[in-house]
């Protein structure tokens, strides 16, 4: 179990208990938290789950796989904190993730 | 105007068999997909990918499962029009009148919405500027590169499409190609073609740079990118090309007076009909309890609701089931001969 911190682009925030096991993605989508799409159910195909990580986790989380960076190339405004959400399986490490969802999927 | 006794919108797997089903209880069907392609997100997402959950087939990529879908409708000849988006469904008489944005209409008592999550559109530019000069100056597909000739044109993109247009349009263009990072995605060979292009001095390349701006009076005269570290260029330029691949939209279908909840349209489990009457949702885009978004449910939702189709297609007749194995009728519709 991980305590994620979603924040929304109109600045609300959400913390919530999210299974190990799960992804970042999945636990934003089962609690109804606005922003995240995940058009393609966390195939890596769709770049709609797209996050910005808080700095201070961006080198703590684990690298990305072949393939994420090349979707984030057609996410909206990435950043080099960009993260595909759908890849960040939760675990007892991410514990306090503090996650940012851009102001719109496409 | 085009009758038919069921009109399915979406040409991926689950409007391809539903289609089947349809033919093989003797109605008749005609398919619209917004792609220029058959196949919906096997074909539009993971070609080469294999799949090992479809049943009976241990393991078939998303382009050979298409095939074979394709191949099994073969007999029937079903019309399917491609490039063409269902915009309009409405209700006239008994009937529902469906519209394409290609201007063709279709009269008919069932509708099938196998939409997927949407039709798949291009992914565009995030600078709201970019909207004015959409179609005319920027642009997300080319469909006549004489336009770009003797112009400067900025490419925007990793992929495939960014690098062979880049190379191909460097022939009678200034092309400047414009990337996020250093990294491209394309064929090693196309990528090794720009930057040797790149050398030479025929191809303008920045990366780790995004778009910033847009401006024009009328036209576009010039953007604005930015660099990872903030820096900001202006470079003068006539058109600006996105390819940044294509993404799904619900687009019109939230406007047809369907129940939506989370992108997708509430159905029955019966019949597969949402809250208007002979207007069903099959595949990824329906939604009801225990609904699993893979491509064997899409299978047995379209075989439902084909059976739903016969009821308002053939109000005078009764639905009689039968096996494809033993009936007569159905080999004479799939053309087998004994
Ligand atoms: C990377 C990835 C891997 C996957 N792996 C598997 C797997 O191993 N096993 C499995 O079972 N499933 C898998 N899936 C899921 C599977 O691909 C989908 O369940 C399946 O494609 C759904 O089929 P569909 O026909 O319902 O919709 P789609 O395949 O999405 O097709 C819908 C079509 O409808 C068209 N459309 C929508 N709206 C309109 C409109 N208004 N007008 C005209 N056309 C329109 C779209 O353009 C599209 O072509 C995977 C998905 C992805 C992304
Ligand atoms: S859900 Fe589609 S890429 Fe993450």
């Amino acid at each position: 179990m991980a305590k994620i911190t979603y924040n929304t682009h109109d600045s609300k925030t959400y913390t919530i208990d999210v299974q190990n096991g799960l992804t970042v993605m999945e636990g934003a989508v089962q609690n109804d938290i606005p922003g995240i799409d995940a058009d393609c159910g966390g195939g890596m195909a769709c770049a709609t789950c797209h996050v910005y990580v808080n700095e201070e986790w961006k080198d703590k989380l684990p690298a990305k796989e072949d393939g994420e960076e090349d979707m984030l190339d057609m996410a909206f405004e990435p950043k080099q904190n960009s993260r595909l959400s759908c890849q960040l399986i939760v675990a007892d490490e991410l514990d306090g993730l503090i996650v940012n969802i851009p102001s719109k999927q496409a | 105007m085009i009758k038919t006794d069921a009109l399915i919108i979406g040409a991926g797997p689950t409007g391809l068999f539903t289609a089947h089903q349809l033919k093989l209880i003797g109605l008749s069907c005609e398919i619209v997909d917004n792609l220029d392609k058959i196949g919906g997100q096997c074909i539009e997402l993971y070609p080469d990918k294999p799949i090992y959950d479809i049943p009976a087939v241990p393991e078939c990529t998303g382009e050979e499962l298409t095939n074979n879908l394709i191949n099994q409708i073969k007999a029937f000849n079903i019309p399917i029009h491609l490039n063409e988006r269902v915009d309009e469904v409405k209700k006239e008489n008994d009937s529902w009148l469906v519209k394409t944005n290609a201007g063709k209409n279709f009269s008919t008592p069932n509708v099938i919405i196998a939409g997927g999550v949407g039709s798949f559109e291009p992914r565009k530019f995030a600078p709201k500027e970019c909207e004015k000069f959409e179609n005319q100056s920027i642009l997300y597909s080319i469909k006549d590169k004489k336009i770009f000739e003797g112009k400067t044109v900025s490419i925007f993109g990793g992929g495939d499409s960014a690098l062979d247009w880049a190379v191909e349009l460097s022939k009678n263009s200034k092309v400047n190609l414009i990337h996020r990072r250093d990294d491209f995605r394309g064929a090693q060979s196309t990528v090794d073609k720009v930057n040797e292009l790149a050398k030479a001095g025929t191809i303008n390349l920045y990366t780790k740079y995004q778009l910033a701006n847009a401006n024009g009076k009328n036209n576009l005269e010039s953007i604005d990118i930015k660099h990872d570290d903030g820096k900001i260029k202006n470079i003068k330029t006539d058109f600006a090309l996105g390819f940044f691949g294509l993404i799904m939209q619900l687009g019109p279908i939230a406007n047809w007076g369907l129940n939506i909840d989370k992108k997708t349209v509430e159905v029955d489990t019966e019949k597969f009909e949402t809250n208007q009457k002979g207007i069903y949702a099959v595949g990824d885009i329906c939604n009801y309890p225990g609904k699993l978004k893979l491509i064997l449910s899409g299978f047995h939702e379209g075989a439902l609701a084909a059976r739903a189709c016969f009821k308002l297609a053939r109000p005078d007749e009764k639905y009689r089931f039968e096996f494809t194995t033993s009936s007569k009728a159905i080999k004479n519709r799939l053309g087998v001969k004994e």
